[in-house]
């Protein structure tokens, strides 16, 4: 059995941020199921918001009105008094960052560029040309390096470990070893990612299976807000690579079959920079109502970058340019690019409030598995970055509070017996059955694109919920190939697959019940946003049937009056 | 969409199965146009053969996880398309100088052990975060290509040193190295670089320039290594002059 005062779950900028600002004063253990730099904050381009005011067309930007832009881009669903907490800490985070080493991309004054993004009344998005999440993710894994964070690589938590209201640990797979281990812990934080693989078109890595906000909810922790999934309006078709807002927010255009820049139908003032969730839409009508491109690899709509010139591109956007030659063969420089939006950010996750905490005393959760909510309904572009940096800070600030004024007894033999069941459970996936795992992922991944995309129904979101029974009826049934716990990548997947099921139980439901529209939740039978009955969060918890149970939760409030969202 | 079958050779390796050799399984695979090794790869390892082992992320070129020998040339599985080697036999092997944990799988560990050594971070002699350090944008971009390097192993895998040398510190963290010492911010001292003034260091590259083909991402370790070196000699001769002086 490992001990440690803190376990931090996730090498990414949420979990790194989180080590650092505790492995002074306490045993910190990092686990990710990934070296931390092969982490999905790596993947983030466009930037990270913080109303620097360096931008010459900024210079009355103030952390107030990130935060409206913030609340109203999340159609009013964001908790206020957290998005203010984000909004405030935005400039501290950003210059720690900078003083850390990242290099940020600067203007002629020599202070940090800031670029236009979506839904933002300011250009307030800081950046690194076009490699913004290499550079912070970088730039916190070698202050993690100069602090000598403990990080356990490639070691994959299984299953969390609560009893009398309290977090004890964790069980986690030493892949390399093939060792099962129980981690008990003081407190436990959860920085583990999106779930974006449970759809079939996704711009997240392939490790982003959102096991870590399953593995919670099954050790009875709420999950809130699931229906609210982002699709970004932006990815390279075939292989859905993202193509970041920045390239919109450099002055990029959306170009359908007719050569019109048809945003102007849907929002003529924003346009291309309208929020994700509205271009999303825009995009998928065009491409519904026969103005897209057609090709073998899907329908799209042309991202033409063009007329920015070879020297902007290169100078803003070089990661994007190596990335369309690389995987469709095509330079932006001279040809637009064909895009189609796709599964990109879960708004949802843990329920959490703005220290990172949970219901469960010592669990702690952050960035994107995390729901504060900060980001409501809809995300702004720029904003998740700042997200996962901001409240694995504050998270690490709880948890010392936590263990300064709590005298914390844990329960080894709780944790020993949940490792038994976790051994228990591998064994019958190695042992018995005949459904190979894959084949129930590509159904899921298939309904959950097919049914609970940008827009929704209740038939629809119906066939998707029997779809999600029925494949959970089948992975009873699932066999791996090989008894054997070390490096076997499909015993993982096997394992996770449970969890997938789980999360996109809880999304349908979720969107079922929502009888409205509000940012990126959709329904075409009901379209209009109704706050007297649905501006409240959706939580979701494991009930005594094993099934989701459903309740209710006000949103905070503080100084923005829900209005009609107008771009 | 035309589709042809093509032979997969991947080396297999179980470093806990002590007695039993690396060796070869072949699979058959229909490749498509514009498929990549790494969706190659997946395919294997869902319907085909369950017990095979490759890393795998980002699946963009970004994360650094797949970099591999892909018929004879190191590359990220992620990029690499199948049918761009004029062949229907691809022969995937994983990255040299490193111990085979399984399969395409290596142990990292002296690849992170010589990162480490360095001091991959920026030093400052006063913290104070109150406003952002002013850098001008030329300046930034004087450390671009080393910013660029996403770890993936691929220039420690080609370097022919390593094999030769394991205290070697390798083309990567030369490069990350060069990326501290040309940052306008960064305030190490000089006579920190002694640490890599000797054959382990600087002076045991051969030149021979294999880190700058393998590269993913076009960064040139070997720039950096004569970048170190010039400053090395810079420094060597400064503290001649200097000692010089004191004796005067």
């Amino acid at each position: 059995m490992l001990y440690h005062d803190v376990l931090i779950v996730g090498g990414g900028l949420a979990g790194l941020r989180a080590a650092v600002g505790l492995c002074d004063k306490y045993n910190v253990g990092l686990f990710s199921k990934v070296h931390p730099i092969r982490s999905h904050s790596i993947a983030a381009q466009g930037g990270i918001n913080a109303a620097l005011a360096n931008n010459p067309e900024a210079k009355d930007d103030t952390w107030e009105k990130h935060t409206f832009d913030t609340v109203k881009g999340s159609d009013y669903l964001a908790d206020q008094d957290a998005a203010e907490i984000m909004c405030k800490e935005a400039s501290i985070i950003v210059y720690e960052m900078e003083h850390w080493g990242c290099p940020f991309s600067r203007f002629p004054d020599n202070s940090i560029a800031q670029r236009p993004f979506g839904g933002a009344g300011y250009p307030r998005t800081c950046y690194s040309t076009d490699i913004t999440g290499h550079v912070l993710l970088n730039t916190l894994f070698e202050r993690s390096v100069y602090k000598g964070v403990n990080i356990y690589s490639e070691y994959i938590v299984l299953a969390l470990v609560v009893g009398d209201g309290k977090c004890h640990g964790v069980i986690v797979l030493d892949q390399l070893n093939g060792r099962i281990i129980p981690v008990l812990a003081k407190a436990t934080l959860f920085a583990t990612g999106g779930y974006g693989r449970v759809y079939y078109y996704s711009t997240n890595a392939l490790t982003n299976t959102g096991s870590g906000i399953g593995i919670p909810y099954r050790a009875g922790i709420p999950i809130k807000d699931m229906e609210f999934v982002q699709f970004h309006p932006t990815s390279l078709i075939g292989t859905n690579i993202l193509m970041t807002e920045g390239c919109r927010g450099e002055g990029g255009y959306l170009v359908n079959n007719k050569g019109e820049r048809f945003m102007e139908r849907y929002v003529p003032k924003a346009m291309e920079l309208a929020p994700r969730d509205i271009v999303s839409r825009s995009i998928q009508t065009e491409i519904e109502e026969g103005r897209g491109f057609e090709s073998e690899l899907g329908n799209y709509i042309q991202l033409d970058l063009r007329h920015l010139g070879e020297k902007k591109i290169m100078e803003k956007l070089p990661g994007i340019r190596s990335i369309c030659l690389d995987f469709i063969g095509i330079d932006p420089i001279l040809e637009p690019i064909p895009i189609m939006p796709a599964q990109h950010y879960s708004m949802g996750g843990i329920d959490t409030d703005e220290k990172a905490e949970t219901i469960v005393k010592g669990f702690y959760a952050a960035g994107e598995c995390a729901c504060v909510s900060v980001h409501g309904a809809n995300r702004l572009g720029g904003n998740s970055l700042l997200d996962t940096i901001v409240f694995g800070k504050l998270g690490a600030i709880a948890i010392e509070e936590y263990l300064q004024t709590n005298e914390i007894k844990l329960d080894e033999k709780l944790v020993m017996g949940r490792k038994t069941e976790v051994e228990e459970t591998i064994k019958k996936l190695t042992h018995s059955g005949h459904e190979k795992p894959f084949k129930i992922l590509e159904e899921l991944r298939g309904t959950m694109s097919q049914y609970v995309g940008i827009f929704r129904t209740k038939e629809e979101l119906q066939l998707a919920f029997n779809k999600i029974l029925e494949l959970k009826e089948k992975y009873k049934h699932v066999k791996v190939s090989s008894p054997k716990p070390h490096m076997n990548y499909e015993l993982i997947g096997a394992i996770e697959l449970e969890y997938m099921l789980d999360i996109c139980h809880i999304i349908v439901l979720g969107a079922l019940l929502r009888e409205e529209s509000r940012g990126a939740h959709w329904r075409r039978d009901f379209p209009e946003r109704k706050d007297a009955d649905w501006l409240k969060h959706t939580v979701a918890t494991l009930g005594k049937d094993g099934e989701p149970s459903i309740s209710y939760k006000d949103v905070v409030i503080t100084r923005y009056t829900p209005m009609e969202r107008k771009y | 969409m035309r589709s042809d079958s093509y032979t997969f050779k991947i080396l297999r390796y179980d470093s806990t199965e002590h007695d039993r050799e690396p060796y070869f399984t072949s699979y058959r695979v229909r490749v498509i146009p514009g498929l990549t090794i790494l969706m190659v790869l997946l395919r294997i390892r869902d319907e085909i053969d369950g017990t095979l082992a490759f890393r795998s992320s980002c699946r963009s070129a970004v994360c650094g996880s797949c970099a591999m020998v892909i018929n004879g040339k190191i590359d990220l599985a992620c990029r690499t398309q199948a049918a761009s080697f004029g062949t229907d036999t691809i022969i995937l092997e994983p990255l040299p100088n490193l111990q085979i944990i399984k399969d395409l799988v290596v142990d990292m560990t002296p690849f992170w052990k010589m990162y480490e050594k360095i001091k991959p971070y920026l030093i400052r002699r006063n913290q104070n975060p109150e406003k952002e350090i002013p850098q001008t944008e030329e300046e930034r971009k004087r450390i671009d290509q080393y910013v660029n390097c996403i770890l993936c192993a691929s220039c420690y895998g080609a370097c022919p040193v390593p094999s030769k040398d394991p205290d070697y510190i390798g083309p990567a963290a030369f490069a990350k190295l060069e990326r501290f010492v040309l940052d306008s911010r960064d305030e190490r001292p000089k006579r920190s670089l002694e640490a890599v003034n000797d054959d382990k260091g600087v002076w045991g590259c051969d030149m021979v320039l294999r880190c700058i083909d393998a590269c993913p991402k076009d960064v040139r370790p070997t720039d950096s290594i004569v970048g170190l070196r010039k400053q090395l000699l810079k420094y060597k001769s400064k503290k001649i002059f200097s000692m010089g002086k004191d004796e005067d």
